[in-house]
Order: structure tokens, then C-alpha cells, then sequence
């Protein structure tokens, strides 16, 4: 089972990947706690990409492919532009967050706490993040 | 798409945010607070019995609050979160750092 959507790169495309993952997880035995959670994992990191990379240009675009493999789900992020590697990135701690009046930061924290594994890879101008939840995890 | 209602019950401000907070919104949450502690509000209450879905953007707005209000003596909570809407916040562990009740009886109730 394989499904993809191209999005925009404009905030008001989230609700978009919302229905799409609504949708298309609905097919597969995940818990809904587990289908909510990572649906905001994969939202995270979209909107991570679509404000911090690609500066809700919307002429840009990013891709998500949502495949089921036999022991897990694959989540695969797509975008041509300046990699992010949200393996590199620090997540703040809470404390920062808070004293600096921070709004952001939070995303990253979740997206790491949510998913069994994360992986980057950027090759030719394409930047692709897999993120990985595992049955029963 | 989210709307929020404002309503006073004095010497309280309830807001009542409807549908899904994400990040193409979440301004508009901020600006609604924003506007409750200037204009003087000490006690703003969310009532979140209405809120569909929260993610980071949503969150951040009421973190980005905590230092401000305490300093200026502004209270701040939250009641009547989904069961998962509220398992966001135990994500990340702030349902530790901001006040959030099962219903309003208890949140007005609570010093």
C-alpha cells in the first residue's frame, strides 16, 4: 500500500495533509491514538519545511509518499531547496522554549518522541526525510 | 478553519476556540490573548471542549505566555480538553507547566 500527495508549500495546505493521512490511515491497523500521533508528526515537520525552508513560497512544493511496509509505516518527505536535517537539529528544552518566548521549537520535540526512527538523506537538490513508526510501538 | 468566541464572566474571560489550531491559525489564538492582557483580563480562561486538533503552533502560543503572565500576575488556564488534545500537551510535558482541569467548575474554582 502506497499513497502520495504534493503539497503546496503554504501553511494553509496542512488541513490538506490532514484529510490525506485522515484518509489513508484509516486503511491501516494503527491504533487512533498511534494515527493521531503521527499524523502530527508528519504535520511537524511539513510545516517545519514549508515555513523555515521554503518561506510559505507557494510556488515551491513538497511531497509526502505514506507506504505500509510489513512491520511498519514509512512516512517519506520530499523538497528541493536547503536541507534540514532534523537528525542535526537540537530540539530546545522546555526551559528555552519558555524563556525566550519561544513559539516554535515545540514541533521538533514531538516529531522525535513520536517516531521509533528517523532518517535524511539529500542528494542531487532533493532533501528526503523518512520517518518511521513501527506496529505495535 | 478555527473561530474563537470571546465571553466575559466576570471577573473572567472565557475563550472558546472552535475547530483545528495548526500553524497557518495559531495567530489567530495568540492575537485573542494578546488582546484579553491588554486590555487588563487577569483571568483568562480557554475553554477547549471545542478544539478538534492541536499542533506545535497552537502550543507554542500558550508557552510563549507562561513568563509574561506570571510576572504581571495574569492567570491563565485551560479546561475541558478531548482526550486527545490534551495527550499533546502530556506529550511534551505541559500539562506540567500551564493549568488545565477536566471542566470549568474546577478551573474556576482553583486558586
Amino acid at each position: 500500500m502506497e499513497h502520495t500527495i504534493q503539497l503546496i508549500c503554504q501553511t494553509t495546505a496542512l488541513s490538506e495533509l490532514r484529510k490525506f493521512l485522515d484518509k489513508n490511515l484509516s486503511q491501516i491497523m494503527l491504533s487512533e491514538k498511534d494515527k493521531h500521533q503521527v499524523t502530527l508528526a508528519v504535520e511537524e515537520v511539513c510545516a517545519n519545511l514549508i515555513i523555515h525552508s521554503h518561506h510559505c513560497n507557494g510556488s515551491d512544493h513538497i511531497s509526502l509518499n505514506l507506504r505500509k511496509e510489513d512491520d511498519r509505516i514509512v512516512f517519506e518527505i520530499k523538497d528541493k531547496g536547503k536541507a534540514f536535517n532534523l537528525l542535526d537539529y537540537e530540539a530546545p528544552d522546555l526551559k528555552t522554549v519558555i524563556s525566550e518566548k519561544r513559539k516554535g521549537g515545540l514541533g521538533l520535540i514531538l516529531v522525535k518522541k513520536i517516531m521509533d526512527d528517523i532518517e535524511f538523506e539529500s542528494q542531487g537538490g532533493t532533501n528526503t526525510c523518512r520517518l518511521i513508526k513501527f506496529f505495535g510501538s | 478553519m478555527l473561530s474563537i468566541e470571546t465571553l466575559q464572566e466576570h471577573p473572567h474571560f472565557i475563550l472558546l476556540p472552535k475547530g483545528e489550531i495548526d500553524a497557518s491559525n495559531s495567530v489567530q489564538l495568540d492575537e485573542s490573548i494578546r488582546k484579553l492582557a491588554e486590555n487588563g483580563a487577569k483571568s483568562i480562561l480557554v475553554d477547549g471542549s471545542a478544539i478538534e486538533y492541536i499542533s506545535s503552533a497552537g502550543l507554542g502560543v500558550f508557552m510563549s505566555y507562561l513568563e509574561d503572565f506570571q510576572e504581571q500576575g495574569i492567570s491563565l488556564k485551560i479546561f475541558s480538553l478531548s482526550p486527545r488534545v490534551l495527550e499533546v500537551f502530556q506529550i511534551l510535558g505541559l500539562d506540567q507547566l500551564i493549568p488545565i482541569f477536566p471542566e470549568k467548575e474546577a478551573a474556576l474554582n482553583a486558586n
